[in-house]
């Protein structure tokens, strides 16, 4: 007891809220805080920066290096096969963000308690596999699911809807859909049981308190579910758009960007350029591109779900 | 809880949707697996006489063996690594002063959102002239580095979260920063260390990028990266394919649905700090 009092008491002198440092522990703590800093730097800000030097040049990788200044940029912002790749990447917040929320706030705020304890474990390590499992493996699988002989036709097929049929990933007006939802079905899990164990915590007095005024489920949910969620509706928007935005491996492992460039986005379009065409300079800029839109579009929407309602 | 009884039944008949959407596709593989080799396969139908033995073969082709091997002498490197840098880290931004710690910090958050996919192209180059191209280093050591960020920041909330009363104990006592960080606040850094260890676990194990781009061999490379080799080779073999598949992500299932509670709890807590 006298211990806190006193160090506290001079931590109050020194007019900071913790103990105050000496010269020694400023050291240490910078010394603790090196190998992390350093292998952060050699192995991230290093490459950032050289990738904003590649993106100035034109360069196949091999041979001398041209300064194009920010022709790369202008090309890949101006050019409309370019910025394909782009809206995609947008297009895919629709599947990534936008209908897997709606879907876990849908199911989180119907099932709200499971009663059977045993059931709501079961469902809940299902509804979490598809966020285990490498997205690779979800790419494998829903390859398969859209293929001609795949389960979706067959299932069409059965319904009587044989003539709908097709190959659903070779399909230029229907593959970029197709790969969305395979995002939709990978993150709608996360989303439903993070939903539910953020709904778990609600006070079910405020939801009895709604149901005695003659309130049915979407009264509970205008109510109480989703003003009590706002934080984690906006943890789930920012990680899923992000994963719209940097979307890869579902790409790669499906449709390669194609038919034509129907799926093309700016992770593919990078590693295709950088590796397939050798145009160093292109890749890097739209690299950089890529990590600024994350940020442009990220920082507005954090700052929207942090605002007290 | 007071629901009326229509609510109840839309609920479980909307969750059994959910339920089975979720594991359709992997019944399809299953399906598909199951078939005889060399035949195309229909979406879902249990065949006649299932073909078990087509995950033996897969299991020789993919060398399952030797995959899980190479994972795990990139595991056992990243993991522990990766969880030492980020404690100490974590801890010192915890109790050092703003302004440095904040700059730190900033200069964190901007690597916390960065795709992987802005810095692969540098990294190759980078990688090659370390002559680390190629070898389980070039996937080891970026990762390391990429998952400074979110390991940092993760152990820092976790050490300010710390009541402040059992350092200032330590610290009038005399104890250094180490002895402050070995005796006192390690033993109570279990839940979020563990949490962390899984996360960067399973990110590790899942990592495809950097593995297609830097490892040419798939026997250097993560689980997700030969896989992708996989796919490569037997892709139009649906029936192969699958097989393969679902041997490779088993040991991911299998220790997810042991440690399930863990797991959850990690991803969850992963999603609303990160």
């Amino acid at each position: 007891m006298t211990a806190t009092g006193f160090s506290s008491g001079r931590a109050g002198g020194a007019g900071r809220t913790g103990p105050r440092m000496r010269g020694r522990d400023v050291a240490a703590g910078w010394l603790f805080a090196a190998p992390a800093l350093i292998v952060y730097a050699m192995f991230v800000l290093y490459p950032l920066c050289v990738a904003v030097q590649y993106s100035l040049y034109e360069w196949n990788g091999i041979g001398p290096a041209t300064w194009v200044g920010l022709d790369n940029y202008k090309n890949i912002l101006t050019e409309p096969e370019r910025l394909a790749p782009i809206r995609n990447a947008f297009v895919l917040i629709i599947f990534f963000t936008v209908l897997p929320v709606t879907a876990g706030l849908a199911l989180a705020s119907l099932i709200k308690v499971i009663q059977n304890p045993v059931f709501a474990s079961a469902a809940r390590t299902m509804l979490f596999l598809p966020q285990i499992i490498p997205l690779v493996a979800a790419g494998i699988g829903w390859s398969w699911m859209y293929a001609q002989t795949g389960l979706v036709n067959q299932a069409l097929d059965v319904v009587g809807l044989g003539s709908l049929t097709r190959p659903w990933l070779g399909d230029f007006d229907f593959a970029l859909p197709a790969v969305g939802l395979i995002g939709t079905w990978v993150l709608t899990g996360l989303c439903t049981v993070l939903l539910l164990t953020a709904i778990g915590k609600i006070d079910p007095a405020l939801y009895e308190s709604v149901r005695l005024d003659g309130g049915n489920w979407y009264h509970e949910f205008r109510a109480v579910t989703l003003p009590s969620v706002r934080k984690e509706i906006g943890v789930l928007v920012t990680i899923n758009t992000i994963a719209a935005l940097a979307s890869f491996d579902i790409i790669m492992t499906t449709t390669g960007g194609g038919p034509g460039r129907e799926t093309m986005v700016p992770g593919v379009e990078i590693y295709r350029l950088g590796f397939g065409e050798r145009e160093i300079g292109l890749a890097s800029a739209l690299g950089v591109v890529l990590m600024l839109l994350v940020l442009a579009v990220i920082l507005p929407l954090h700052r929207v779900f942090q605002e007290r309602p | 809880m007071i629901t009326n009884r229509w609510e109840a039944v839309l609920g479980r008949v909307v969750l059994g949707f959910a339920l089975v959407s979720t594991l359709l596709p992997l019944l399809s593989m299953l399906s598909a697996a199951l078939q005889p080799q060399g035949t195309i396969p229909v979406g879902l139908r249990w065949p006649s006489e299932p073909h078990w033995e087509n995950f033996a073969d897969a299991f020789r082709v993919a060398r399952l063996a030797d995959l899980l091997v190479s994972s795990l002498l990139i595991e056992i490197v990243v993991v522990p690594v990766a969880l030492a840098f980020a404690t100490l880290a974590g801890f010192a931004l915890a109790r050092l002063n703003p302004p440095a710690s904040r700059v730190v910090v900033v200069l964190l958050l901007l690597g916390l959102t960065m795709p992987f996919e802005s810095i692969v192209t540098p990294l190759y180059y980078q990688m090659q002239s370390m002559g680390l191209l190629n070898t389980r280093w070039a996937i080891i050591l970026p990762l390391i580095g990429l998952y400074m960020p979110f390991g940092v920041i993760w152990m820092r909330a976790h050490f300010l979260g710390v009541p402040r009363e059992l350092s200032e104990a330590a610290r009038v006592d005399g104890a250094g920063y180490w002895r402050e960080l070995r005796d006192i606040q390690l033993p109570l850094a279990g839940p979020s260390l563990s949490a962390l260890a899984i996360l960067l676990f399973l990110w590790t194990w899942n990592q495809y990028l950097l593995a297609i781009v830097l490892v040419d061999d798939p026997l250097q490379r993560t689980m997700a990266g030969a896989l992708g080799a996989f796919q490569g080779r037997y892709g139009t073999d649906v029936v192969l394919l699958s097989a393969g598949t679902l041997l490779i992500i088993a040991p991911t299932i299998v220790v997810f649905v042991i440690f399930q509670r863990h797991f959850i709890r990690a991803l969850l807590q992963g999603a609303v700090k990160g």
